[in-house]
């Protein structure tokens, strides 16, 4: 007796879409209440500007705009779509999840759909599983959304974070190929460094001590440890791309794109440095004008990038999630072709 | 192996140099290392984790924030590499 099994193939991403906040804020709008100034805040991050999403723009409407434009890319409907994986930490219910609202407003209530918590490495965690899913024969066509509304979790007064975080979603559709088109995952957590971003206090806290409330307990808002988080991106997470490239055979000069998440544009340089990414590759710099939007910032940047640079359309891109938990997922993929 | 300070101080100028582009010459052991260098606290990760490479001592995250002057960074590496 024998247990059959389809044999292993290969997948590829079939299209990228992505949904922004109609409102841009400047710097210039986040500075008064933490008594900082524009130039400050453009050196230590190169952000400019981020977008905020208004009370109509939900965690699930930004997703599901994002994977309608993905769907129409890759002329696909939702009912080609077996598998729906979701990363977000900026969904305000604990279950059922996101991933199950969404595909229900997508159209297709029957398809496997689930949440996944790796923050800022979340789309890259995605990436990694729907491939797996794809080339074991799970799955034929996955759906990986990255969104966040950060907006709700973070404290504007707050002089260490109040002018990093944004809100978006984006998402890429995996389905089966030819050829090897993502490369191996190398993913893994430094979980002994699990405080240096939290977002504190519990929900349960509140019902607690109901007689604090928010006033006194504060709100579940992301504070992080800069100076950690820095030095571990930099000079830990930057390996992780290196053993990335090396896992899928690829030199840095064979990369049409470096797409690292959208956390801080020095530390996407002193990645680039430390990764020896050379010259003509093309580095994802969506950060300066749409903010660190978390899950949601690695297929944000790609839509932008591709939008800007229609050349790198089927050209092999580094993609590099991290984030807290501390964890991190890197691989290589090849960008999805012209729609 | 002991580290003298001497060293230490040489090691420290050619890195914050190469980190932050300030001349070796102008940088001495009372350099106040934001106020007087213009370092800021990622570029001071910078100029940590080249130390802690170049003279091989470990200078925790939560010891960086008592680093205020060149000489605090020279002193903390002598005494953590003796």
């Amino acid at each position: 007796m024998s247990i059959k099994l389809p044999a292993i193939g290969n997948s590829q991403i079939l299209s990228v879409g992505s949904y922004r906040p109609k409102r841009l804020v400047p710097n210039s709008e986040i500075v008064d209440r933490i008594e900082s100034n524009d130039e400050w805040i453009q050196q230590r991050t190169g952000i400019q500007s981020r977008r905020f999403a208004g009370a109509d723009e939900t965690v699930i409407s930004m997703a599901q705009a994002a994977c309608e434009s993905a769907l129409k890319r890759a002329k696909l409907t939702i009912e080609d779509i077996d598998t729906l994986i979701l990363a977000t930490i900026s969904y305000p219910f604990q279950a059922p999840s996101a991933a199950t609202e969404l595909i229900n407003v997508l159209g297709n209530p029957k398809a496997a759909a689930f949440d996944i918590s790796a923050a800022c490495a979340g789309f890259c965690y995605g990436v990694a599983m729907a491939s797996d899913l794809v080339r074991a024969g799970t799955s034929k066509n996955v759906l990986v959304v990255g969104v966040e509304k950060l907006s709700d979790f973070t404290d504007p007064d707050d002089r260490a974070t109040a002018f990093i975080f944004a809100d978006g979603a984006g998402a890429v559709i995996i389905g089966q190929s030819q050829e090897p088109c993502i490369g191996p995952a190398v993913w893994g957590s430094d979980a002994d460094a699990r405080d240096a971003i939290v977002l504190n206090p519990a929900y349960t806290e509140f019902r607690n001590a109901p007689d604090k409330g928010v006033a006194e307990l504060g709100w579940p808002n992301i504070s992080q440890q800069g100076q950690t988080v820095y030095r571990w991106a930099v000079f830990t997470v930057s390996k992780v791309g290196i053993k990335a490239l090396e896992a899928a055979g690829v030199r840095p000069d064979e990369l049409g794109a470096f797409i690292p998440h959208q956390a801080n544009m020095r530390i996407i340089e002193s990645m680039a440095k430390e990764i020896k990414i050379p010259e003509s590759v093309v580095i994802a710099d969506d950060i300066r004008v749409n903010g660190n939007t978390s899950a949601a910032s690695i297929p944000l940047a790609m839509d932008v990038l591709l939008e800007q640079h229609p050349e790198l359309h089927g050209t092999l891109a580094l993609l590099i999630g991290y984030g807290a938990g501390l964890v991190y997922a890197a691989q290589v993929v090849q960008l999805p072709p012209k729609p | 192996m002991a580290l003298a300070q001497a060293d230490v101080l040489a090691g420290i100028k050619e890195i914050v140099e190469e980190v932050a582009g300030i001349p070796a010459a102008s940088i001495e052991m009372d350099k106040n290392f934001t106020e007087d260098l213009e370092v800021d606290s990622l570029s001071m990760v910078e100029v940590v984790v080249a130390a802690e490479e170049r003279f091989g001592v470990k200078i925790p995250d939560e010891a960086v924030t008592d680093l205020v002057t060149v000489g605090d960074a020279v002193n903390f590496i002598v005494n953590a590499a003796n």
